[in-house]
């Protein structure tokens, strides 16, 4: 039986053979007559290499240096490649421990045994410098260069801003950038972003089996370079401005000070600040948990941010208004009755004698007026009437609104000027009227503004009537790229000569007995002041405004200094007396007035972080 | 009657060295990206499988040291054990790679689907050495089937398609005992049908059928009769109802992957990033090798992940990568010799237990072969399916092995006494 069907096996050999010449034939298709795959096996093996453009420095408005770049090294490491590695002399180089040297080994095999990952990141030059000689002996290992930010000086920390790394958002925002890659997080980094970062070049290179770079593909047909970042020249005073921030020192507040003809700002301070250079390189995560959680929240830029009841600095403005709107005239007089309350002095028989003893009771009837000017019988009604004529005149002062200053939008103040709908919603149409409001005459109540906003309302009276909207960029780049929105003056419509009566009152506040600044007196320089104490659930919050000269003002600024005991006078106005005489003069004669206000603190009840030190 | 000294088949036994050093040249070519070790490392997939060959040999050597007549005397015993472990296998089996063909104790796993191979071997070997068979009877045939269905169904049940299929290698045996030659025709028949279903409008397929079936009739045959007629016409009739029943078939009993699978191989579907990724991958990979390869550890794209499962299922890519056409070649030579040899010697058996044992040995080895060959060629669907004494792997190795070595004891005493 078993013969019977001997044959058989032929069959089965030849079902064997058959498969195996279809083998055969298939394999000599895909292996020597097609080149489709040899193509797409080349494509497998080529590399994409980013080249980083040098990030764009930072000049001040004299062309002084704030911000510049320094060459860092990352420790690159492809773990295969790793061979005969004297781990001792390694680690002894670099500084590091043995279990740290296996956890990093570790976690770049994990990631890719094959292709390169950072092992350490950032050494400085110094550190690099101490183990360059000995590369050629750490197989596996090589050196990637990389850029950081350094910060010539550690100052306005809070304009400068700092870069990071992208986030997820970042990178679903905008696709030129890949993680890993930095950005400007904040300040003139951020707002500039676009310009400084410059273009992104690209090299495509071959890659052989250990994934080393053989050479560059097709010639480098495919690659670009990348193009630098442009520079960047700013409006500040890198003197003034660290002059500002050291008579900051121990206090909370900020100051802003603006050149009234240009719009510039020449000194931007919040205090408490810090070192800009501690949010760069591999000390940014530690320090940046430090300052984000400090209760005094140095990385807040109260200058933009900060929301204060104005104040009698206010009043300044409404003087404005109300001779704008014919109300009053420049010799109206009210005899102060003390309600709302004052403090003791004579009554102001002129507009110009009212700011420059800040009279309560005086501003009280000039706000009266103007919110109720009789054009209705219903007071309800005129009051409304009275409130959107004031309302459009505040915002041509800057109030009310984010100015458009060149810094990032995001958590900047708007400040609070009410419209008649804010009223309504509180109390009810027509159930308001001026008994109601009266309080912002004197820069309280419902009245909040932002210090740059003062600051502008400085400039505007320096001015005679218009401003130019606040920026800390001059201009950029090569081709000195300046912003036409910064060239724009905006007109407050108010006649040049009732800001000569403001310009008199202010003067007459720091020069003419019974002013209420005469702390800021500078011998020899004109200056023209207001101050104000905007109350406050602590103590007050001292504020000054000031600009000077009288004729043909250089420099516009307001101060604040947070919960000062005794009022504008005391505080802020012989710190702008200050600043303003280290501009105009150059230097400060007066350094006992300088060291005394440098070292005292207005307030030692509050805990006040102090001036952060560079830590290494 | 005298006893002749044992003689080996040293042919065999040096083919599968040979395929099995390959093998292990090439499991370590895969794996040497990751980091490197040394060729001890018994950590790593090539460290292991030094082991797996100490162990695999090991058993040869005792299976060598048995006596022929155990294993036939063991079968239905070595059947029902491996049946009974496929059943607890499906209770308590770790998920793999979406099968459950897994028992896990711990360092290694093991794979009871491996063993059905050479005991369902066994057992059919022994069936049709009992004195009264014939292929012809029914009864016969209905035992046989049931006897490779049991296991086969089994392991389909584990998700292990690869391992139910190779069970279609027993037709080989079968035919070779006198089943009708119209198994393999049918069979070859349905598989084209099925494909052509899949890529060709039903009504041309239907209008193609009438038109062979007339062909046949009008033009080929001679003289014609009733019968002839009536045979056609049902062949025909079936023939249809199959082109039919494909829709419900690939819709309804195949899963997803496996119909996904099926359109890529048909091209009916690009899917690079899914089931097509691996034949794509794997294709580029060997089409890269050129005619000499790129050379040993040369390799680009079956290391780095290129290509996944490059040391179990995709083996074959690296050969291709790093050997080139030439290489490929001589493995399929050095696999396609072995084949032709085991029929040799499945041929001058005296016994219907050994030739029978025989041809399932080829059989079970010819169909991993072409399934696995195949797949990584792009000539067959995707089926996780190990290439013998080659994939990475220690429960096919040794079942492999075991399988093999059973067909060389039993050849070796062949001039024996029965």
């Amino acid at each position: 039986m078993s013969n019977k069907y001997a044959d058989r096996s032929r069959v089965v050999r030849v079902i064997f053979i058959v498969v195996f010449a279809l083998f055969v034939g298939r394999l000599a298709m895909l292996q020597l007559f097609s080149s489709e795959y040899k193509e797409k096996a080349e494509q497998q093996s080529l590399r994409n290499i980013t080249q980083y453009p040098a990030r764009g420095f930072i000049y001040d408005r004299n062309g002084k240096l704030l911000v510049h770049n320094e060459a860092v090294y990352d420790l690159m490491v492809i773990p295969r490649m790793v061979k005969d590695l004297d781990t001792n002399l390694f680690c002894k180089s670099l500084g590091i421990t043995r279990d740290d040297f296996d956890e990093r080994m570790l976690k770049a095999r994990k990631y890719s045994p094959y292709s390169s990952s950072i092992f350490i990141k950032q050494i400085s030059k110094e550190e690099y410098a101490r183990f360059e000689n000995k590369m050629y002996r750490f197989k596996g290992f090589y050196i990637s260069q990389r850029t950081l930010r350094i910060y010539d000086r550690p100052i306005a920390a809070q304009v400068l801003g700092y870069v990071g790394e992208v986030n997820d958002a970042d990178l679903k925002r905008d696709s030129y950038y890949r993680m890993g890659d930095y950005i400007g997080k904040s300040g003139i980094e951020k707002s500039y972003e676009e310009v400084l970062r410059g273009v992104k070049g690209k090299k495509v290179m071959h890659v052989d089996v250990h994934s080393r770079e053989i050479g560059p593909y097709r010639n480098g047909a495919f690659d670009t370079l990348p193009i630098e970042g442009s520079n960047l020249y700013t409006t500040l005073d890198a003197d003034l401005q660290a002059y500002a921030e050291d008579l900051m020192a121990n206090k909370r507040g900020c100051v802003v000070a603006i050149e009234p003809s240009t719009g510039e700002v020449l000194a931007m301070v919040s205090a408490p600040t810090y070192d800009p250079n501690l949010l760069v390189g591999r000390i940014r995560g530690k320090n940046y948990v430090m300052l984000n959680t400090d209760i005094a929240k140095p990385m807040l830029n109260r200058a933009l941010m900060g929301q204060y009841p104005p104040g009698s600095i206010f009043k300044v403005a409404q003087a404005m208004t109300a001779l704008d709107l014919g109300v009053i005239t420049p010799n109206t007089g009210f005899v102060c009755d003390k309600h709302p309350g004052c403090h003791n002095h004579p009554s102001a028989r002129s507009v110009r004698e009212a700011i420059k003893m800040s009279c309560n009771p005086y501003f009280y009837q000039v706000y009266r007026r103007v919110i109720q000017q009789g054009k209705y019988k219903n007071i309800y009604k005129d009051s409304q009437y009275g409130l959107t004529v004031w309302h459009d005149y505040m915002l041509r002062f800057g109030f009310g609104q984010k100015l458009d200053i060149d810094l990032p939008k995001t958590g900047m103040s708007t400040g609070n000027i009410p419209d008649t709908a804010y009223y309504n919603r509180w109390y009810g149409k027509e159930r308001w009227a001026f008994s109601t409001i009266y309080s912002n005459s004197i820069g309280q109540g419902e009245v909040t503004v932002v210090p740059i906003q003062m600051a502008n309302l400085a400039a505007i009276v320096a001015n005679h009537g218009w401003y130019i909207t606040p920026h800390v960029v001059r201009f950029y780049g090569n081709d000195s790229i300046q912003d036409e929105k910064y060239k724009i003056r905006h007109e407050t419509g108010i006649k040049k000569e009732y800001f000569d009566i403001a310009a008199d009152g202010m003067y007459d506040v720091v020069h003419v007995a019974g002013g209420t600044a005469r702390r800021a007196r500078v011998d020899g320089l004109d200056i023209c002041g207001k101050t104000g104490t905007a109350e406050n659930y602590g103590n007050d919050h001292s504020v000054f405004i000031a600009f000077a000269p009288k004729n043909n003002p250089k420099i516009a600024l307001a101060v604040y200094v947070e919960n000062a005991q005794g009022g504008g006078g005391s505080w802020a106005a012989p710190i702008a007396g200050l600043i303003i005489e280290k501009y105009l003069n150059g230097e400060v004669k007066r350094k006992d007035v300088e060291k005394m206000y440098r070292e005292i603190n207005p307030c030692q009840k509050l805990p006040l972080t102090r001036r952060v030190k560079k830590k290494k | 009657m005298y006893q002749e000294k044992l003689k080996y088949d040293w042919l065999t036994i040096g083919l599968y060295f040979a395929i099995m050093l390959f093998g292990w040249i090439n499991i370590y070519a895969a794996g040497y990206s990751e980091g490197h070790t040394g060729l001890f490392d018994f950590s790593v997939q090539h460290g292991k499988q030094i082991i797996w060959i100490a162990i695999a040999l090991f058993l040869a050597a005792v299976i060598v040291l048995t006596e022929p007549r155990v294993f036939s005397n063991t079968a239905y015993a070595i059947y029902g054990i491996v049946i009974a472990l496929l059943v607890v296998t499906l209770f308590i089996a770790t998920v793999t790679k979406g099968g459950k063909s897994w028992i896990d104790f711990g360092a290694f796993k093991f794979q009871p689907s491996e063993f059905a191979k050479f005991a369902t071997a066994l057992v059919v070997a022994k069936y049709m050495s009992a004195i009264d068979i014939d292929m012809k009877n029914m009864r016969t045939k209905m035992v046989v089937a049931a006897l490779v269905v049991i296991p086969a169904a089994l392991i389909f049940l584990q998700h292990d398609t690869g391992s139910a299929l190779v069970f279609l290698g027993f037709i080989f045996p079968l035919y070779r005992e006198g089943l009708s030659g119209n198994i393999l025709v049918i069979g070859v028949t349905a598989i084209i049908l099925f494909v052509l279903a899949l890529l060709v409008d039903k009504f041309i397929l239907l209008a193609a059928i009438a038109a062979i079936a007339a062909l046949y009739l009008f033009v080929w045959l001679n003289k014609r009769t009733s019968h002839d007629y009536w045979r056609t016409i049902i062949i025909a009739v079936c023939c249809a109802a199959f082109v039919f029943s494909v829709d419900f078939v690939f819709n309804s009993i195949l899963e997803p992957h496996q119909r996904e699978r099926i359109d890529v191989l048909l091209g009916k579907s690009e899917d690079l990033q899914g089931s097509g990724y691996n034949v794509n991958q794997s294709k580029i990979a060997i089409g890269s090798g050129g005619l000499f390869g790129k050379g040993f550890l040369n390799g680009t794209l079956t290391k780095a992940d290129f290509v996944p499962e490059q040391e179990t299922d995709f083996i074959f890519c690296t050969v291709g990568e790093e050997w080139g056409f030439l290489g490929c070649v001589v493995l399929l030579v050095l696999y396609t010799l072995l084949l032709q040899r085991l029929i040799v010697m499945a041929e001058r058996q005296r016994s219907t237990f050994a030739r029978v044992y025989g041809y399932s040995v080829a059989s079970i080895l010819f169909i991993h072969l072409f399934v696995n060959v195949g797949m990584v060629l792009g000539l067959v669907p995707v089926i996780g399916i190990p290439l013998p004494y080659f994939s990475y792997g220690g429960s096919s190795l040794l079942a492999f092995t075991i399988l093999l070595f059973i067909f060389i004891r039993q050849d070796a005493s062949k001039n024996q006494l029965l």
